[in-house]
């Protein structure tokens, strides 16, 4: 039994392959401007790298395909489309059972997901009109910083006083960035400043939906150490981040895949 | 299932809140809309129930708050209080 997740995003597609329930392949690439190609390239990715392994699997034969992301009506050769918030939940319970909040930061927008004891969504809202608490967020201003965006995480740990950024908008936290960096700011305070930021924005929504034990971090975001800091000191609590939290949603997907083919 | 359709922007919240356990889907609200922002549609778990149709999420601040003057909200004909707004 062989199974895929394939999550659209808004700027990377991601997929996995599972069997057996067990996962044997992933793959994470650029979305473009074709969502449908993207999801097909990303899953052949994943099966040629179990086609080098011996496994010789093809997309018409998986057994179930199921998409999620915003790009995932556009998957029309999935037989199911789920939304991201239940791909996260059943993703982030799968690696952590405890899980009661699942915070996803994505590219392009974020999500605050409160789950039920057995892991039922009770609660929660998301947001993609506004690029603050987004990746893209982060984006922009490591640029205007100057560093690259996987630099900034480690970089804000030697912070000794984060910079404070006052505004929610990226266009005028952008310029506050700048004046800090002609006032001779050292950027690790700055960075750190941008993570706070980011940490406020994301704490508002998650008082929005209220936070229960255990409290994860997914999406590509989570991949910054620095976020991840600045989000457990606001939180006052300790916060969960699986190993590739990027593709939590896929692996979610791929969970309900299997599901539906009566393995799970 | 709470849902909060809508944002957080630097002039305020917009979130028009949903409770799907509430909801039956009897679409009292829908029709009542002026601006035509909600639907009927199964949710994750496949019970029909109101949403905000996706290419309104993101402008419920400038649309609904003025329905604050109406008395044919969908807020206000809903009999089991299942809307709710943040303004």
């Amino acid at each position: 039994m062989i199974v895929a997740g394939v999550d659209i995003g808004s700027l990377t597609v991601k997929a996995v392959i599972l069997r057996d329930n067990e996962v044997v392949a992933t793959s994470t690439l650029i979305t473009g401007d074709d969502a449908a190609t993207a999801a097909k390239t990303a899953i052949n990715e994943a099966l040629k790298s179990l086609a080098e392994r011996g496994m010789s699997v093809t997309l018409d034969s998986l057994d179930h395909i199921v998409a999620t992301g915003v790009g995932r009506k556009e998957v029309t050769f999935a037989h199911e489309e789920k939304t991201d918030v239940r791909c996260d939940a059943v993703g982030a319970r799968h690696i952590f059972p405890s899980v009661r909040t699942v915070v996803d930061i994505g590219a392009e927008s974020c999500k605050v997901i409160r789950l039920s004891k057995k892991g039922r969504v009770e609660d929660f809202t998301a947001n993609d009109k506004c690029a603050s608490g987004t990746g893209m967020f982060l984006d922009v201003l490591a640029k205007v910083i100057g560093v690259g965006v996987e630099k900034l995480g480690e970089l804000s740990l030697k912070a000794k006083k984060p910079a404070k950024i006052s505004s929610m908008c990226t266009v005028f936290a952008e310029s506050e960035v700048i004046s800090y960096i002609h006032r001779k700011v050292p950027i690790e305070n700055i960075i750190a400043g941008v993570h706070e930021s980011i940490a406020n924005r994301i704490f508002g929504m998650m008082n929005r939906v209220g936070v229960e034990k255990d409290i994860a971090l997914v999406g590509g975001v989570a991949r910054n150490v620095g976020v991840v800091k600045a989000l457990e000191a606001k939180v006052g609590e300790s916060i969960l981040v699986p190993e590739g939290p990027q593709l939590i949603g896929a692996l979610g997907a791929a969970l309900i895949a299997a599901e539906a083919c009566g393995t799970a | 299932m709470i849902i909060h359709y809508g944002y957080a922007d630097g002039s305020g919240e917009y979130y028009l809140i949903v409770d799907t356990d509430k909801c039956d889907g009897c679409g009292r609200c829908v029709e009542v809309c002026p601006n035509d922002i909600l639907e009927l549609a199964p949710d994750d778990y496949g019970k029909v129930v109101v949403r905000v149709k996706d290419e309104f999420v993101n402008s419920i601040g400038y649309i609904c708050p003025a329905c604050k003057r109406r008395d044919e909200r969908c807020e206000n004909v809903c009999e089991h209080a299942a809307i709710s707004y943040s303004w």
